[in-house]
């Protein structure tokens, strides 16, 4: 049997796990920065290196940022949570513990509701639909050090530990097994993604390990109600790598049991390079972490009041703009999804479709020539040179009938490269379009005169010349000519 | 010079009648005179206390002001960090560990103008009752060289007993100074748990451990707690409740007070003669004007068991850092990580740190966490409770400190369980996390000094205080001869 038609009577059950960075300026338990990308170890001090006697005390910016990132995921936040010692030995776990949350977390019981559906190769949704993902949990830990084992000179001989990311606080989030398709934890993913780009908890950066993932999968046949045997899959360092060895580990999975075998509960890493799983030693993953309440950190309580007030005071969620922009801006799904993605393009859409008065122009505009010349100056929408509102200036100059839309594009084009505003570059270049009917029949006279043969033709019944014309004079003007204009005059001057 | 006299020390240089430096030169003297028999400090650097000293005489000088702890100097047992200083928890895992930041309290002593003498010995990390379990020296009680000075605070006890220093630090996690006090005949007290940073002292069991003050006078741990207590930011358990002047509390009457014994305290297992000399302190106590009434601890049976339950688990956590990776010991020519860790810890580790880092993993085990540690902080909030009800009677309660006077070097050490058994009736102190104090109570017919044990309620320091003073001025003990 082909592994399409073994995997179409098996169901598969995922959960994932995302460790996301909250952005704060120092450490989980100390003052240490946050910062990525310092020498290593200089972010350190005698409490997230574990040097004896040194105390945590907790960041209160971080509760912060957890909080709101539980509220926004539909968790009900615990007046009370208690920190717990996850006790190993690793040697980039410099007080042979992490300090994280174990019997009562931060956030508990949250839903998602996920715009999910199957992508054609064009990237099209089909089949939309909306699902419910429940959370588990969300709570607070801070993050090991990282090891060395390659790339220095003596990396045959030696490891080496950076703990400059030991302390760093995250927010870990738990959801329930609810995915029962690769695309449909690949679309939890993004959602998740935005919603914490969107709280500004979180800056979603997977390169630099801001936003972690760890995939638990199993297989049941179709119509089974019972749960499969579960194995854990790590290393995944991208949204699409979690597809991708989903997809791998099912067909795997599914093979094992079609062909009579069993599953076992285990770690697999994801090879990027092979494009498989393959099994962790089962010696690191042997762990009692001999959970216990934090003794050196009081229970973190939390006023009703303020939780309220943390949840008063979110913003508009990702899902909620992208039906906004849908009913409110008359847009796609798809254009809505794209422009929501970023709460900064968000932003710049929404001002250039009020300056412009053209929605739809200003999503075409954002999406399309925005988006690229960023891409290939590598910019971000931030830093982009054609600010929203003079986009929108040059929106109302094509509606107006002042230049085309052909030239518009090249007007955008020079904006972006000098920063200019619309009208100066207009000017500049000259690419007023010429719609004055005198100066363009004085044309059409002049190419009428220099194209005998083609005039008759046209006027024996050639009306596929007319084109012909249109780019003679378009040729003579520059392109500058009016089209609409343009047209009515050259229909009514080459009968005559 | 009296060196056991720490109110006297700040007065004097207060006043320029004495510098810091003639004081300092005084301490160090004794300690070499003293303590090559003794064997109380691991560390003391000559140099480095004379320019503290120099630097404390500049300051006073320079600010033509005065300082609460002018010039005294502080021993400090060798599990509270000092920057710069060899800070070795009495362990060869620490050894050549020397810490880049000094304790919350180390500050606040330097502050209020002490000088840190040096670093005492200590059972390692904090762990035993006789101080036999460093892995450096045995340290010898000064009244009798062959018994030990109690543990694991031992090496300070000695410190200020013998005249080496007027003040010194400890740490209590199950009654480590106020035993060492009652073995030395010198006052020791375990605070409120929070009243004192723990910031930079060494953890053992975190919800246990106490920084403890030591010193031969209700009047010098009043100006010494004074200096050091209070809400630390570093340290999340420490209180934010407000510190009083306990040295003008401590002159309060103590007429009038409710003083409860609890009779759990003395049963089974009390050497007669200690019985004798804490029956005579508590008719001391009527004496005074005390209301003295029975009470009773009816958890006090399982304090032992619930606390070497609670007590190595933390310590299983607490100790999982020293691994060989970024300091202190580490094996020769490991294999592999594996073998560094195992190896490491086995070599550096001695046998008592082991035996109680095993007992605690063991409790701590997935299985066994309900069991063991659940249940052991259940019945913690019993014998918390317990006091709770005491203390809504009584203003204190009076009991011994330890069961028998000092045992002899090496009889115990063979024998965990005897020694637990030492503990037996200052753990619940820690387990409550109240206040208690060992103070000078008498001496057996064969010389050995017996301490007398006030307990106070949360935060009633100066309760504690005010009773032990009281007491020592009606009823001073007079001591034999030191030996040395
Ligand atoms: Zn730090």
């Amino acid at each position: 049997m082909r592994a399409e038609g073994i995997v179409m009577e098996f169901e598969p059950v995922i959960g994932l796990e995302v460790h996301a960075q909250l952005l704060t300026n120092s450490k989980l338990f100390c003052g240490c920065s946050t910062r990525f990308g310092a020498p290593p170890n200089s972010n350190t001090c005698p409490v997230c290196l574990g040097l004896p006697g040194a105390l945590p005390a907790l960041n209160r910016k971080a509760v912060t940022l957890a909080v709101r990132s539980a509220l926004a995921l539909g968790c009900a936040v615990n007046p009370t949570s208690i920190f717990a010692r996850k006790n190993y030995f690793y040697p980039d776990l410099p007080k042979g513990y992490q300090i994280s949350q174990y019997d009562r977390p931060l956030g508990q019981h949250g839903r998602v509701e996920v715009c999910s559906g199957e992508r054609t190769a064009a990237g099209q949704i089909v089949n939309r639909r909306k699902k419910i993902f429940r959370i588990t949990r969300l709570h607070m830990e801070e993050d090991a050090g990282k090891s060395l084992h390659e790339g220095l000179p003596d990396s045959d001989r030696k490891s080496y530990v950076d703990l400059n990311r030991s302390g760093v606080p995250l927010a870990e989030i738990v959801s329930e097994p609810d995915f029962r398709s690769s695309q449909e934890a690949y679309d939890y993913l993004t959602h998740l993604r935005k919603t914490l780009l969107y709280l500004g908890v979180c800056d979603g950066n997977m390169e630099e390990g801001s936003l972690r993932c760890d995939a638990n999968v199993s297989v049941r046949p179709k119509g089974s109600d019972a749960f499969g045997t579960k194995v854990e899959i790590k290393n995944l360092n991208s949204f699409r790598f979690v597809q991708r060895a989903l997809d791998y580990e099912i067909e795997r999975q599914a093979r094992v049991l079609a062909e009579g075998g069993r599953i076992y509960q285990e770690t697999r890493l994801w090879d990027e390079v092979k494009e498989s799983t393959f099994p962790m030693r089962s010696k690191e993953e042997a762990h009692d972490y001999r959970y216990f309440p934090e003794p050196d950190l009081l229970p973190l309580k939390l006023q009703p009041a303020w939780i309220e007030e943390m949840e008063r005071t979110l913003p508009e969620l990702p899902h909620a703009r992208e039906e906004r922009f849908v009913t409110e801006y008359d847009l796609s799904h798809e254009d809505a999804m794209l422009l929501t993605s970023i709460p900064a393009v968000a932003d710049y859409f929404e001002e250039c479709a009020r300056n412009s008065g053209n929605p739809r122009a200003a999503a075409n505009w954002a999406v399309g020539d925005l988006t690229y010349a960023l891409k290939a100056s590598g910019k971000e929408i931030e830093e982009s040179p054609v600010s929203a509102r003079e986009l929108g200036v040059l929106i109302r100059t094509i509606d107006s009938g002042e230049i085309s839309g052909k030239i518009a594009k090249t007007v955008f084009e020079e904006m972006f490269r000098s920063g200019e505003g619309s009208a100066p570059v207009i000017r500049r270049l000259g690419l007023v379009q010429i719609s004055d009917e005198p100066a363009l029949l004085g044309v059409i006279e002049k190419v009428k005169a220099a194209n005998p043969r083609q005039l008759a033709d046209y006027r024996s019944g050639k009306d596929k010349l007319f084109g012909y014309f249109v780019g003679q004079v378009m040729k003579e003007t520059q392109g500058q000519a009016n089209p609409k204009v343009l047209n009515e005059l050259l229909q009514k001057a080459l009968r005559e | 010079m009296d060196l056991r006299d720490a109110w006297e020390i700040r007065e004097s240089v207060n006043r320029r009648k004495v510098s810091a430096a003639e004081v300092v030169e005084a301490a160090l003297a004794r300690i070499e005179a003293a303590d090559p028999v003794l064997r109380a400090f691991l560390t003391v650097e000559p140099e480095r206390v004379r320019a503290r000293a120099s630097e404390t005489d500049a300051v006073l000088v320079r600010g033509n002001g005065s300082l609460p702890l002018a010039g005294v100097p502080v021993a400090v047992k060798d599990n509270i960090c000092t920057r710069g200083v060899r800070t070795t928890c009495g362990s060869k895992m620490l050894f050549n560990y020397t810490p880049p930041y000094s304790a919350t309290v180390i500050e606040r002593l330097e502050r209020a103008g002490a000088i840190v003498l040096g670093k005492t010995n200590c059972d390692e990390f904090a762990m035993g009752s006789s101080t036999e379990n460093s892995a450096f020296q045995v340290t010898r009680n000064p009244y009798d060289l062959d018994r030990v000075p109690g543990g694991s605070s031992g090496g300070s006890a000695v410190a200020v007993a013998a005249g080496m220093a007027a003040l010194a630090l400890g740490s209590e996690t199950g009654g480590s100074v106020r035993q060492p006090a009652s073995f030395c005949n010198v006052l020791g007290l375990k605070p409120t748990y929070g009243r004192l940073s723990r910031y930079g002292l060494v953890a053992f069991a975190s919800s246990l451990d106490n920084v403890a003050p030591l010193a031969n006078s209700a009047r010098d741990l009043a100006v010494f707690l004074s200096v050091i207590a209070g809400r630390d930011w570093h340290d999340s358990t420490s209180a934010p409740a407000p510190v009083p002047d306990y040295v003008a509390e401590i002159n309060q009457p103590v007429r009038g007070m409710r003083v409860g014994v609890p009779r759990e305290f003395f049963g089974e297992g009390l050497d007669p003669q200690v019985k004798k000399i804490i029956d005579a302190g508590i008719r001391n106590a009527v004496a005074l004007g005390c209301e003295v009434s029975d009470v009773s601890l009816p958890h006090t049976q399982y304090a032992i068991a619930d606390y070497y339950i609670i007590a190595p688990a933390e310590a299983s956590s607490n100790l999982a850092r020293y691994d060989a990776v970024r300091y202190g010991y580490r094996t020769p020519n490991p294999r592999d990580l594996s073998d560094m860790y195992r190896r490491s810890r086995g070599e550096g580790f001695g046998s008592e740190v082991k035996r109680r880092v095993m007992i605690g993993t063991y409790a701590l085990s997935s299985g066994y966490y309900e069991a063991y540690y659940a249940r052991a902080m259940k019945v913690r909030t019993l014998i918390r409770q317990d006091y709770d009800r005491a203390f809504e009677k009584v203003e204190a309660l009076l009991t011994p400190v330890s069961p028998t006077p000092p045992f002899k070097i090496g009889e115990r050490i063979e024998d965990p369980l005897a020694m637990y058994l030492s503990d037996i009736y200052t753990v619940t102190a820690n387990l409550a996390g109240i206040p208690a104090l060992s103070l000078p109570c008498g001496f057996t017919p064969d010389g050995l000094p017996v301490g007398l044990q006030i307990l106070g309620n949360q935060f009633q320091e100066s309760t504690v205080l005010r009773l032990a003073s009281a007491y020592m001025q009606a009823c001073p003990v007079s001591a034999p001869p030191l030996k040395v």
